[in-house]
């Protein structure tokens, strides 16, 4: 039996327990409540006695997994159930005898639950570092095989041609960031723009009723999928690129890297918008009022005045837009095509850190093998590169409110 | 007002202003133009799955044809008839032994070519098909029926037998473990972090982290499922469960982060009146705040679990991409979910798959933006403005 099962087969037969334990108590203080002082409520014995019951056994069954994932000792799972409910049959007798009216049960479950209640926060901290470091000791494996100046000035990307012992020269990343850039500068023109224009009308120039359709209108962009805006790039868009580039006497590949850049663009126009709503909202009324009543017309206060008071912000929802724009995965991988190119040529394929993360992990390789931990690699990258922009945004965003609150 | 207007350098200025107000309505506009061109697309490529084309044939039950399945309909119609629906015959005989030696006239489904034809789209059929099929449908021995299998079936290699079950199925699994894990753990943080928590570095430190962890792009926890649970803690590649858990990861933040505010939006007021009742602060957030703050909670988690469904990339890295056929039945088995079908189907060379990719979105975005509309409702209908 292993340790999962183990611990399934201790819940499965512990929280009945616990439960028909607990109303039992219940039931019993309640009929001699009248009789003497207690110090609680029934219900707070009857929390006792369940959290005594299932306590002992999930802690131990915790300290035997985590000895188990650090591969410092595996205990058999028949054993660790069998010292588990060992546990948890002292922990019920203990917390039985408890039960008298002195006790005062309430302080205890409260400080139970307290625990509770932290460790589970402690665990969106182990949640963030679980990532980085899953994705650390992954990428140092990689970085063993390919040395991290090759990785970062080399301009050649061939994994495929890669073997265990043969991997100089092919491992050359410039060519994947060039790609990602290209993409992200294409989808920044459209999202930035339009996104902001639309911010400034919804917040500057709109009555009421237009802003109650418009602003649940642009969310609905961001509510689709981004599988969806790929088969739409992929099937839709990119036909019409490469028809338009043909009209002007271009010549576009199916899988450019300006279609996904476009589509992405539009894709990020809400998150642009409704950040900077909320900034261009956040100016105090009074800077406009004073504005206008110099005798300037509204688009020369809002040039003037409210965009320059509101540039923290919106820099901030910028740089979340690019962070979204990098990170970005479903769209390049249906619609930027698998080659990495370096190129000027927007019109050209591409390919991009997501989508060679997903190619590397979805082909048949061995765990171990380069192309594999390859993608660790660039999963570092983008890692680093979107908590940097992450970070610089709450600081800008955070010497914003300073000022105006 | 005319006179100043007649001045050259205000004229100007007005018409700045113009040009400014026409950039800003043009902007929204194109985000407008997109939003309708988009609906527009998908709901003209979609619509055609909905119906599937079905052929008036007659069946022959008897030994033959249960040993050979092509045997049970004429020659003319074997290669116009779903080869994946005559596989079914022999079992189908073997359950029905009393209809051995019978024969029956039936619609069924015919292959995706077939469909595609009747539908005037592109196709491989070959010119005599063509014939048979013109000749059959002024008989009225064609038609374009509801395609039920679209529906009532998984994933199936032939076009015309392939449906969103499955997905659909799997999608559900998967939201349920995300749910089980992201709700009670984000709600016990926020309430953690909201109401209990001095102002210490810790906390400080789990604010940061929260912040950091909604930034990441979903694709990173598609590495940590695959380093982490798959690789470190063993759970079956593929399942509902490591989807489940990876995405609940990602659902975390949002979950706290909207529980928080709901929190902070309950009056300290509620809070005092309970304490001057002799209550203690555990029973004053579990038994007032926390039911004050649900319909704010309910919503923040709606919301992120329609972000969930709709999330492919960290599934794919995941393996829940793969070709899975049968509805899983259980959240250790292989499954994949609907924005995965839909990417496999869209990467079909076939080209009976479009349409169904088209529906299958259709599906999906009536599914993710009812879940909206449905927590937008609900904060509207149980908000209480203190």
């Amino acid at each position: 039996m292993n340790l999962l099962d183990a611990a399934f087969y201790y819940c499965i037969a512990a929280l009945p327990i616990a439960l028909a334990l607990a109303f039992m108590v219940k039931a019993r203080v309640q009929q001699a409540f009248s009789d003497t002082k207690w110090r609680a409520l029934p219900i707070h014995y009857a929390f006792y006695i369940a959290i005594a019951v299932i306590l002992p056994g999930i802690l131990f069954i915790l300290l035997m997994s985590i000895l188990h994932l650090l591969t410092l000792y595996t205990m058999d799972g028949s054993l660790l159930l069998i010292i588990a409910s060992t546990l948890s049959l002292i922990g019920t007798i203990y917390g039985y005898k408890h039960i008298k009216p002195t006790f005062t049960a309430r302080t205890s479950v409260e400080k139970v639950i307290r625990y509770l209640l932290i460790s589970a926060a402690l665990i969106s901290i182990l949640t963030t570092i679980g990532i980085v470091l899953a994705i650390i000791f992954e990428a140092i494996h990689f970085f063993k095989i390919v040395s991290l100046w090759e990785f970062i000035t080399g301009t050649h990307w061939a994994p495929d041609d890669a073997t265990e012992g043969n991997t100089q020269g092919m491992f050359g990343a410039i060519p994947i960031f060039a790609g990602t850039f290209m993409i992200t500068i294409i989808a920044m023109l459209v999202a930035i723009p339009v996104g902001l224009l639309s911010a400034v009308y919804m917040s500057e120039y709109a009555s009421e009723p237009i802003r109650n359709i418009a602003k649940p209108a642009l969310e609905i962009l961001a509510g689709i999928p981004t599988v969806v805006y790929g088969f739409f790039a992929a099937i839709t868009v990119s036909p019409l690129v490469v028809e338009f580039a043909e009209a002007v006497g271009l010549h576009a590949d199916y899988t450019n890297a300006l279609t996904p850049g476009l589509v992405m663009g539009i894709m990020i126009i809400p998150f642009i918008s409704s950040l900077s709503d909320d900034v261009i909202r956040a100016v105090p009324r009074a800077l406009r009022d004073a504005s206008l009543a110099l005798g300037t017309t509204n688009a020369e206060t809002i040039i003037k005045i409210v965009l320059p008071t509101a540039l923290p912000g919106i820099i901030a929802a910028c740089l979340l837009g690019v962070s979204r724009a990098l990170g970005e995965t479903m769209i390049v991988v249906m619609a930027a095509g698998l080659r990495p190119n370096l190129t000027w040529n927007p019109l050209e394929g591409m390919t991009t850190v997501t989508v060679r993360i997903v190619d590397a992990l979805t082909g048949d390789q061995a765990f171990d093998s380069p192309e594999t931990l390859s993608a660790f690699g660039l999963g570092l990258v983008l890692l680093v590169i979107t908590l940097l922009l992450n970070v610089i945004s709450i600081y800008v965003t955070r010497r914003f409110r300073s000022q105006y609150e | 007002m005319n006179k100043m207007v007649s001045n050259k350098a205000t004229r100007r200025r007005y018409l700045g202003e113009r040009i400014f107000k026409g950039a800003t309505i043009f902007a929204l506009t194109i985000a407008a133009a997109f939003l309708v061109f988009f609906f527009y697309n998908m709901i003209t490529q979609g619509v055609s799955a909905l119906s599937q084309a079905e052929i008036l044939v007659d069946i022959h039950y008897n030994e033959t044809s249960a040993k050979s399945y092509k045997k049970a309909v004429d020659k003319p119609y074997r290669k116009i008839v779903s080869r994946g629906w005559m596989r079914t015959l022999p079992l189908y005989m073997e359950d029905h032994p009393e209809l051995m030696g019978t024969n029956a006239q039936e619609w069924v489904t015919a292959t995706a070519d077939v469909d595609q034809y009747l539908k005037g789209k592109p196709n491989r059929l070959k010119e005599k098909h063509k014939k048979k099929i013109d000749a059959l449908e002024k008989e009225g021995k064609v038609k374009l029926a509801f395609n039920t299998n679209f529906f009532t079936r998984g994933d199936s290699k032939m076009p015309e037998l392939a449906g969103i079950k499955s997905a659909v199925v799997g999608s559900i699994l998967v939201l349920l473990v995300t749910l089980a894990v992201a709700l009670p753990i984000g709600v016990m943080t926020a309430v953690y972090l909201e109401e209990f928590a001095p102002d210490n570095r810790l906390t400080q430190l789990i604010e940061i982290n929260i912040n950091n962890l909604a930034a990441i792009p979903s694709i990173l926890f598609g590495l940590l499922g695959l380093a982490v649970f798959i690789n470190f803690f063993g759970v079956p590649r593929s399942s509902a469960l490591v989807g489940g858990l990876t995405l609940a990861l990602m659902t975390l933040p949002v979950v706290i982060i909207t529980t928080r505010a709901a929190l902070r939006a309950v009056p300290s007021s509620i809070r005092e009146a309970a304490y001057g009742l002799g209550a203690s602060r555990w029973q004053a957030v579990f038994h007032h705040v926390l039911p004050l703050a649900m319909p704010g909670i309910l919503t923040g988690t709606i919301i992120g679990l329609a972000q969930a469904m709709g999330e492919t990339a960290p599934l794919l890295v995941i393996g829940m991409m793969a070709y899975i056929p049968d509805t899983p039945t259980s959240i250790t088995e292989v499954a994949t979910v609907l924005p995965a079908q839909i990417f496999t189907w869209a990467g079909e060379s076939i080209r009976a798959y479009e349409e169904r990719t088209a529906a299958a979105i259709l599906v999906l975005v009536t599914i993710l933006l009812s879940m909206n509309a449905f927590a937008i409702w609900l904060r509207k209908r149980f908000e209480t403005r203190w």
